[in-house]
């Protein structure tokens, strides 16, 4: 309960400087966006036009710290101002509408290829010098060197283009309305395979091989020879004593590409036109829409310590040095 | 205490034939144990002494069935209980290990899981070799254990990093015994612990052995811990074992000794005079890919002669002892 009271205090107390630093960074940044509208048009507009466009944008000349509790109320009440791209659709709305389609592209990627990594690093550790073991790692190398992107353009453009196979782009058909009806869900999985499939194939190399060394080392643990000695079952042996703690560095690193999801998809989504974060963030940048950049970096960096979270919480589960501060200390 | 004409006509617990070790190594084969037999009786405690590298460690594991990585059984036989257990399939030897014969091992600091805790551990080993064992039965037994190794029973609710290393070797030594073994191998038990925690764990050793029965090998490069404990103690030089003789002998200075045994037992440091005398054996250990001709330990004995370059001596009985050296009984400078 201490760890978990710890933890959440520091969860908040790092969400509070990500806020603060996402209110600051754009007022040490020269101008603001009500400035480039007057530059885009060249000083045709009068100053009662920038007048209105500061007040729209929330820009004002109050002094900082009353513009920060303003802010943080705002933040509190979901309120992020207006999209410039989307003019006049709040951004929260922007945010509510790609998120689902990024956490469910992408989250969903990342998990299959940890879960599918880690199992096949504890088989190629297992059977080490085996075939699988041989081969796996060589191959998963070469896949986790592609670039990312690359992979992308190369299977939009033989499954998608040449062969049609899959859509080349967005999440689903433009036909259909959203339902939870099979055709709809058929449809997006459709549209997803394709990215999915980049991510996992990008992904799966670093997983296995990370799960493989660390299994093999703690094959050779004292701990590991001693179960072996008294008797456990092979498959206790495999899952309880040796994968149990060898997934350990990979549960941290599975916190840490939880956390990218959000932020991290911008290259796939782009190649696919795949309505999430990342897309929305390239569009953010092309169209200098501070309050949807504003907005989206929240998200991500509220995403990545969220997610820390909930694996600093599973680790306490599951690792249970980490709950004491330090050995001798209780 | 058993003589060994009572105990040679007992079915022996282990024995040890012509068991021969080598690692494979890019230079050539190193033979870690060489041509070792011996046997151990009902009850009996017998220690192994040898310094680094001598290859008792590897006899452990080679006893165990355990060894691994280059190491091989290229010769002679282990049976435990008449049984010889590299005959056995794996699902067998699983079976059959710990429920008959257990080792603990040097590492009590590493030797239990750290994501589990202690009870769980100890459940494990049972419900590995008794399936039918519901969980309260097996929490009993956990008890029991844990009385018998003088833990607070709630500890078993522990997880290992939360004890200290002595206890974590008590917890070792209580999963050892857990199934009645006729035979537990101890690995060097007290390295890792300091000298206070190490005199309680020797006592409790003798303590459970007498309580509950089983014979020990008891593997150790400390002299003076393991002819406390043990009756009978073989000696380990470079893969071979050069002497055995009884504990009790090596207090007598009369009593025939392999030149080794007698620099070992010199190199003990004797508080009983005013002055503190410890004598070392010149030289090092030998290189095991190269081992000297004839005696291996011919270049560091102070009684060689040609015969020990040219020949390698046999283990001989003298009396109750057997000593694998030419020079045994023409010691003390009677030789020219």
């Amino acid at each position: 309960m201490r760890y978990f009271a710890q933890r959440f205090g520091f969860f908040i107390l790092s969400l509070w400087a990500a806020i603060t630093i996402n209110f600051l960074l754009p007022r040490f940044m020269p101008g603001n966006p009500a400035e480039v509208m007057i530059t885009r048009y060249q000083g045709r507009l009068n100053p009662l036009v920038l007048h209105s466009l500061e007040l729209q944008f929330g820009i004002s000349h109050q002094p900082l710290w009353q513009q920060y509790v303003t802010y943080v109320q705002n933040m509190i009440h979901g309120q992020f101002g207006l999209s410039i791209t989307y003019y006049p659709v709040p951004v929260i709305s922007v945010i509510e509408n790609s998120l689902p389609w990024t956490l469910g592209l992408a989250g969903t990627a990342t998990v299959v290829s940890s879960i599918l990594g880690v199992l096949l690093g504890i088989f190629a550790a297992w059977k080490r010098g085996g075939m699988a073991d041989t081969l796996l790692p060589v191959v998963t190398t070469f896949t986790s060197a592609i670039p990312y992107q690359w992979l992308a353009l190369l299977l939009l453009y033989i499954f998608g283009f040449s062969l049609g196979w899959f859509p080349t782009a967005h999440s689903y058909s433009a036909t259909l309305s959203p339902s939870l009806h099979p055709a709809f869900i058929g449809n997006v999985l459709d549209h997803a395979i394709l990215p999915a499939t980049t991510m996992i194939v990008t992904a799966l190399g670093g997983w296995l091989l990370g799960m493989r060394n660390n299994m093999i080392h703690t094959l050779g643990e004292d701990y590991v020879v001693f179960a072996e000695a008294k008797g456990v079952t092979q498959k206790r042996l495999k899952y309880m004593y040796a994968a149990r703690n060898a997934m350990l560095p990979s549960l941290t690193g599975f916190g840490m590409a939880l956390g990218f999801v959000v932020g991290g998809s911008v290259l796939v989504e782009s190649v696919f036109s795949y309505p999430g974060i990342g897309y929305q963030l390239v569009t953010a940048v092309q169209n200098e829409d501070y309050p949807l950049m504003q907005g989206l970096f929240l998200i991500i960096a509220v995403s990545v310590l969220l997610a820390n979270f909930i694996v600093e919480m599973l680790y306490g589960k599951l690792d249970p040095r980490v709950k004491k501060g330090g050995a001798g200390r209780s | 205490m058993q003589t060994s004409e009572t105990m040679e006509r007992q079915t022996p617990i282990l024995e040890v034939d012509h068991l021969t070790v080598v690692y494979e190594t890019a230079k050539g084969d190193v033979i870690a144990v060489r041509d070792v037999s011996f046997s151990l009786y009902p009850n009996e405690i017998m220690g192994l002494i040898g310094e680094s590298g001598s290859g008792k460690s590897t006899m452990a594991y080679a006893i165990l069935r355990m060894l691994k990585g280059a190491a091989r059984v290229v010769h002679g036989t282990v049976r435990i209980l008449g049984k010889d257990i590299y005959l056995l399939s794996p699902e067998e030897l699983r079976k059959f290990r710990w429920s008959h014969f257990s080792m603990v091992f040097q590492s009590a600091m590493n030797a239990l899981n750290p994501v589990m805790t202690v009870e769980a551990q100890v459940i494990d080993t049972l419900k590995s070799h008794r399936p039918h064992l519901t969980r309260l039965e097996a929490k009993e037994r956990a008890l029991e254990l844990c009385e018998l190794v003088r833990i607070d029973p709630r500890y078993l609710k522990s997880y290992p990093h939360e004890l200290s290393g002595g206890m974590r070797q008590r917890i070792v030594i209580a999963i050892a015994i857990a199934l009645e073994p006729s035979l537990v191998i101890m690995d060097e038990p007290t390295t890792a612990l300091d000298v206070v925690v190490q005199r309680s764990i020797m006592d409790q050793i003798r303590d459970i052995q007498m309580r509950v029965h089983f014979s020990i090998l008891f593997i150790s490069h400390d002299f003076s811990l393991v002819s406390e404990l043990a009756t009978r103690i073989a000696i380990m030089y470079a893969g071979q074992i050069v002497e055995f003789t009884d504990s009790h002998s090596l207090e007598d200075r009369m009593s025939l000794h392999h030149p080794y045994t007698e620099g070992l037992w010199n190199a003990i440091p004797k508080l009983a005079n005013r002055n503190i005398v410890i004598e070392g054996i010149p030289g090092g250990p030998p290189n095991l890919l190269k081992l000297p001709e004839g005696c291996s330990f011919h270049p560091r004995c102070r009684y060689k002669s040609e015969i020990c370059s040219a020949q390698t001596p046999e283990l001989k009985t003298y009396g109750t002892y057997e000593i694998a050296c030419h020079h045994v009984l023409d010691k003390e400078g009677h030789h020219d």
